[in-house]
């Protein structure tokens, strides 16, 4: 689903200067273009355009070649999925009744929409058992955010249209949330169109980064360009300092996962002083048979009574999902003032460990 | 204070025609009449209700249209609750007097002016039920692919219920009262005991009118009262 913009203007009152001022812009498909910059600089407007909740004083807007302009606004919104800050769930519908909007519309057999459902709300990470029949209020706003996403992949749009999607969370659910939308989107490859503020998440989430000022278009790039080679001082003003912490939001932690070294609860404690001698991380994991992560063994836990290491292992604390970057990581070992975090997968299955060492070389890697 | 005045009145009435001291005033000669006319009162409580539940559908169906309309058209909105809202202030007897040329006299003059007093709550509150809706639900729901219609059956109008409903409930209770005033036309109902009760001095038939009518506005307000909290279930 390619999506071309060409020479879009808007102008709200006659005499106001232009929201979006000429603007031309190509998404690849599969892309996830984010449109950045200051609030007024016609972000939101360039997005609300290509489903043509606004209409253009000027311009053309093409997705997969078609000018939107001649198809019916109805059919072209349910084929692009849409999202915003603000969710907009339907307060007296249910979760599932919410989720089924746009199947609804598109007059899918019941059948389907609820399998359709279900697949959606595991999907995101709830229980459709637990989840279904609930109502939006009894929601947290990170569960709303969401059901806010599986609502707009219901009838699997090609392309996905995000306001500020996770704008209005606490910093933690926010990045777990962005995380998770990583993962779900290596799996569906959408293009999305992504309106944000915060350069930081345009950084971590885009593969492509529009900067606007004032309508206008400043520069086009990925995240890597935008960072070594920044347009103009605005552009640098905007990403602020600190480069290098930037790059920190490019990398993802599974890039430099380090195979951990494992013992099984079940193993005695000299095997593992065994396994540990061998790691020089002074650090050993404790794995059930299929990969989940129970526990973990530091020289400290070996010097305790007990003959199994099940008997003296510590709970692990310092754990990272696999999609999460290696800011998360980072922050995640200085707040316990560790030099790893223990990167886990679906279901607490153990996939490797992040070193502050690793982190350091993948940056001087990338700074070449 | 008038009150006092006529049952000091009803009470001396009753003291002349039964002389006996410690004659019963009130319970014993209003369950005779209960008992004696128990015919008569049910089928004017059921003309009563038949005026009421005539008045607010055709109440519902033109208030709620109205209020859907002027929530399309912001700059009428006002204007129009304005004129709902001076109808209100007409005392009913007048409301009643200038329908006659339209109406005649009978059920249909009354259904017509109650209808008139029961539009403000039911324009009133459409209008604001939609207009309170979070914006933010209107807009996903038009981004998504809802067609106008869609979104206001689907949307618009199950979260304005609850609103709706206080105003429902606001016409109905307010067309029980003022549907008594249109038995003076003859529209029948209640309302005619107590008229019919005045001309004749007939006490035990005013108090059966006020009672009725009283029970009648108390339990309507009662039923739709539960049925409009059943409705806030989000």
């Amino acid at each position: 689903m390619v999506i071309k913009l060409e020479n879009l203007t808007k102008i709200f009152q006659p005499g106001d200067a232009p929201a979006v001022d000429n603007l031309t812009l190509e998404v690849d498909e599969g892309d996830t273009c984010v449109l950045v910059g200051p609030s007024g600089c016609g972000k939101t407007t360039t997005m609300k355009m290509v489903n043509r909740l606004i209409e253009p004083t000027d311009g053309k807007i093409y997705v997969e070649n078609e000018d939107v302009s001649k198809k019916n606004p109805i059919q072209l919104r349910l084929n692009i999925g849409y999202v915003i800050q603000e969710i907009g769930l339907f307060p007296h519908m249910s979760i599932a009744e919410n989720i089924a909007t746009v199947p609804r519309e598109l007059r899918w057999p019941k059948q389907k929409i609820q399998e359709r459902v279900d697949e959606l709300l595991s999907m995101v990470g709830l229980d459709p058992e637990l989840f279904r029949n609930r109502r939006p209020s009894d929601l947290s706003g990170g569960q709303r955010q969401r059901i806010g996403v599986a609502r707009a992949l219901s009838a699997d749009p090609p392309l996905m249209l995000m306001d500020e999607p996770f704008g209005a969370l606490d910093p933690i659910t926010r990045s777990y949330l962005q995380n998770e939308f990583l993962r779900i989107q290596e799996k569906i490859k959408k293009t999305i169109i992504f309106v944000t503020h915060d350069i930081d998440e345009a950084i971590k989430m885009g593969t492509k980064i529009a900067i606007m000022r004032e309508g206008k278009l400043v520069q086009y790039a990925t995240p890597d360009e935008l960072l070594s080679a920044p347009a103009d001082e605005f552009v640098v003003n905007l990403i602020g300092g600190n480069y290098s912490i930037k790059r920190l939001h490019l990398i993802r932690v599974e890039e430099i996962l380090k195979e951990p070294f494992t013992v099984s609860p079940e193993d005695s404690l000299d095997e593992a002083k065994e396994v540990m001698e061998k790691s020089q991380l002074e650090l050993v994991l404790a794995v059930n048979g299929e990969k989940h992560l129970e526990g973990l063994v530091t020289p400290s836990s070996l010097r305790k009574e007990g003959e199994r290491v099940g008997d003296v292992m510590d709970t692990p604390d310092l754990t990272v999902d696999s999609g999460a970057t290696l800011n998360d990581a980072l922050s995640v070992m200085l707040t316990n003032g560790e030099g790893y975090a223990l990167v886990v997968g679906d279901e607490n299955r153990l996939q490797g460990v992040v070193t502050l060492n690793a982190i350091m070389e993948a940056l001087q890697d990338n700074e070449k | 204070m008038e009150l006092l005045y006529s049952m000091g009145h009803y009470f001396m009435l009753a003291a002349s025609s039964n002389p006996q001291e410690g004659e019963p005033w009130f319970f014993e000669p209003f369950f005779a009449y209960l008992v004696r006319r128990w015919d008569r009162i049910l089928v004017m409580t059921l003309e009563h209700f038949e005026l009421i539940l005539v008045a607010t559908a055709i109440a519902i169906a033109i208030g709620v249209t109205v209020g859907v309309i002027i929530s399309y058209y912001e700059p009428i909105a006002y204007p129009v609750i304005n004129v709902t809202q001076v109808l209100m202030t007409i005392p009913s007897i007048a409301m009643i007097a200038m329908l006659i040329p339209l109406f005649g006299i009978g059920f249909n003059n009354g259904v017509a002016a109650l209808v008139l007093y029961m539009l403000l709550p039911l324009v009133r509150n459409t209008y604001t039920g939609i207009r309170e809706i979070e914006p933010a639900v209107l807009e996903s729901a038009k981004g998504m692919g809802m067609s106008e219609l869609r979104v206001l059956t689907k949307i618009k109008l199950p979260l304005a219920l609850p609103v709706i409903m206080a105003g429902i409930r606001v016409a109905v209770v307010l067309g029980v009262g003022i549907g008594a005033i249109a038995a003076y036309i003859g529209a029948g109902g209640l309302g005619s005991l107590i008229f019919n009760g005045i001309e004749r001095v007939n006490y035990p038939m005013i108090w059966t009118g006020a009672i009725f009518i009283s029970i009648i506005a108390i339990v309507l307000d009662l039923i739709l009262g539960w049925g409009e909290k059943r409705l806030y279930r989000y």
